[in-house]
């Protein structure tokens, strides 16, 4: 999610426009009245004021389209399949190391202390005590090799290792009929997902990447993964979990990315 | 004009339920290309194409960098699932509308690949080969069945996209996630460069444009400037 736009066109179509449709109204076009032409020209070019900039950031036409995307998280609640798993690859197809990504550059990641470290327990949750990374490793491992899939539109396949998320929330005795689990991270990064994907079998608080602990610029010692999900709902650097009932948001959900976000 | 000047009624060729959803589906198809154009800028597929911002649908770059710290990619991703609604609703109730009634197979079908090659060489004889607003000829009934298509596998693909996991069968027959992006971006290239064909003859020929926002045309009149005044 970084500023890259070019500031030119490097877009040209290859083969060009289909000339016969031309030459098949030449007459026409030598004797069109010039004005009319015009005319319809003016029209269109007002049409295309609809993709201009002034639109978008109206705040009637942004409330709509956050109305929409809160239609979405709806509509998604309702197509995810809590048993429905996804597909899951071979060894030979992970991609070693996994991709960076942040919203900061990957020379700004700042390393967690392993030594110092803990994991916090908040919100409907009775046993609310810290946990260490030791204690978190003692919990038995689940593995799965998956799809992560970025709102940008990359994607790569990788293996994850660590705690199931449902095994720790039964582990804490959160409240499971709660509606959000929510995470805040080292790097003041933050997000929340759904209970009933925080539930899902492939849901996992992890803490390895294939099969070596997670590197300092992945999340170590402990990220989220959510093979339902796209990226952004995956915080990193996890420093604490909460079990809520109000919407928390998150750092990506805030700035207006559709909070579901389903895969 | 003169008296003796007898104009042919005029014949309904769009019903209302053609045209109001003809002109829903070119705004949605606006913002579906707009915002797509921009969410794609943000990863391209191919590195050599890349779309300008000001044909790009997603705000003010300046003013949503200061809000969410990117330039509308954001804004750009609600314009986009937003317009897939008004697109595939508006879709689904003209191809209901087309199909029941029988105008899709009346109008667009038969396609005889000879009546195609026939038209194409009256074309470039400089023959004009529609003369008559109410039929299509050979080679306009494959380009709108074409572009009806691309819509379609448009809306499919898309939707693979937004739900790689739940449609994985999708996904699959699309071969992977990038292929599903590849067959996305090729209908929205097939759907772009019609348009280009499309609005270029609706304006050299405005008698199609005026029919499609009256509804009507003189079948019997040939095509010229004397109807357009």
């Amino acid at each position: 999610m970084s500023k890259r736009f070019l500031s030119h066109s490097l877009f040209r179509p290859a083969s060009g426009i289909d000339q016969s449709t031309l030459v098949e109204n030449k007459p026409l076009i030598q004797s069109l009245e010039r004005r009319l032409f015009l005319r319809q020209g003016l029209s269109l070019g007002a049409l295309t004021l609809l993709t201009g900039c002034d639109i978008s950031n109206k705040e009637s036409v942004q409330g709509v389209l956050k109305g929409f995307s809160q239609w979405n998280d709806r509509v998604q609640a309702w197509l995810f399949d809590p048993t429905k798993l996804a597909p899951t690859f071979s060894e030979a197809q992970v991609v070693k190391p996994p991709r960076f990504n942040a919203y900061y550059s990957v020379d700004e990641v700042k390393p967690v202390d392993p030594a110092t470290w803990k994991l916090k327990v908040g919100g409907l949750a009775k046993d609310k005590r810290p946990w260490t990374l030791d204690r978190i490793n003692s919990l038995p491992k689940v593995s799965q090799i998956t799809r992560h899939v970025c709102v940008e539109g990359w994607d790569y396949i990788g293996k994850w290792s660590g705690v199931s998320l449902r095994r720790f929330l039964e582990t804490i005795e959160a409240d499971l009929s709660a509606k959000y689990v929510a995470f805040k991270c080292a790097d003041d990064y933050s997000g929340s997902i759904d209970m009933a994907s925080a539930l899902h079998p492939q849901t996992q608080l992890t803490t390895h990447y294939a099969d070596e602990p997670i590197g300092d610029a992945y999340g170590f010692p402990l990220r989220l993964r959510v093979a339902t999900k796209l990226g952004f709902k995956m915080p990193k650097w996890i420093t604490s979990i909460e079990v809520t009932n109000d919407y928390p948001g998150g750092y990506w959900e805030d700035r207006d990315y559709n909070w579901f976000s389903g895969l | 004009m003169t008296s003796t000047h007898v104009k042919p009624a005029y014949v309904l060729v769009h019903p209302g339920i053609v045209r109001l959803t003809h002109w829903i589906n070119a705004i949605a198809i606006i913002i579906m290309i707009g915002s797509g154009w921009r969410i794609y800028n943000n990863v391209p597929i191919f590195s050599a194409i890349q779309f300008p911002l000001w044909a790009t649908l997603g705000g003010d770059p300046d003013l949503t960098y200061a809000r969410n710290s990117d330039v509308g990619f954001s804004n750009a991703l609600l314009w986009h699932l937003a317009g897939m609604w008004l697109f595939v609703v508006n879709g689904i109730v003209y191809l209901a509308y087309a199909i029941l009634s029988g105008r899709l197979l009346g109008k667009f079908f038969p396609i005889r690949p000879r009546e195609v090659a026939v038209t194409i060489a009256d074309t470039l004889r400089f023959r004009l080969a529609h003369d008559n607003l109410t039929i299509y000829n050979a080679v306009q009934k494959l380009l709108y069945v074409g572009v009806i298509a691309a819509m379609i596998l448009a809306a499919i693909s898309g939707l693979s996209l937004w739900k790689p996991v739940q449609l994985q069968a999708l996904i699959s027959l699309f071969q992977g996630f990038q292929g599903a992006r590849l067959v996305h971006f090729l209908c929205m290239s097939a759907i772009a460069l019609f348009l280009v064909v499309h609005v270029t003859l609706a304006l050299l020929v405005p008698q199609t444009l005026f029919a499609m926002i009256t509804g009507r045309v003189r079948p019997a009149s040939r095509i010229s400037l004397e109807s357009a005044e």
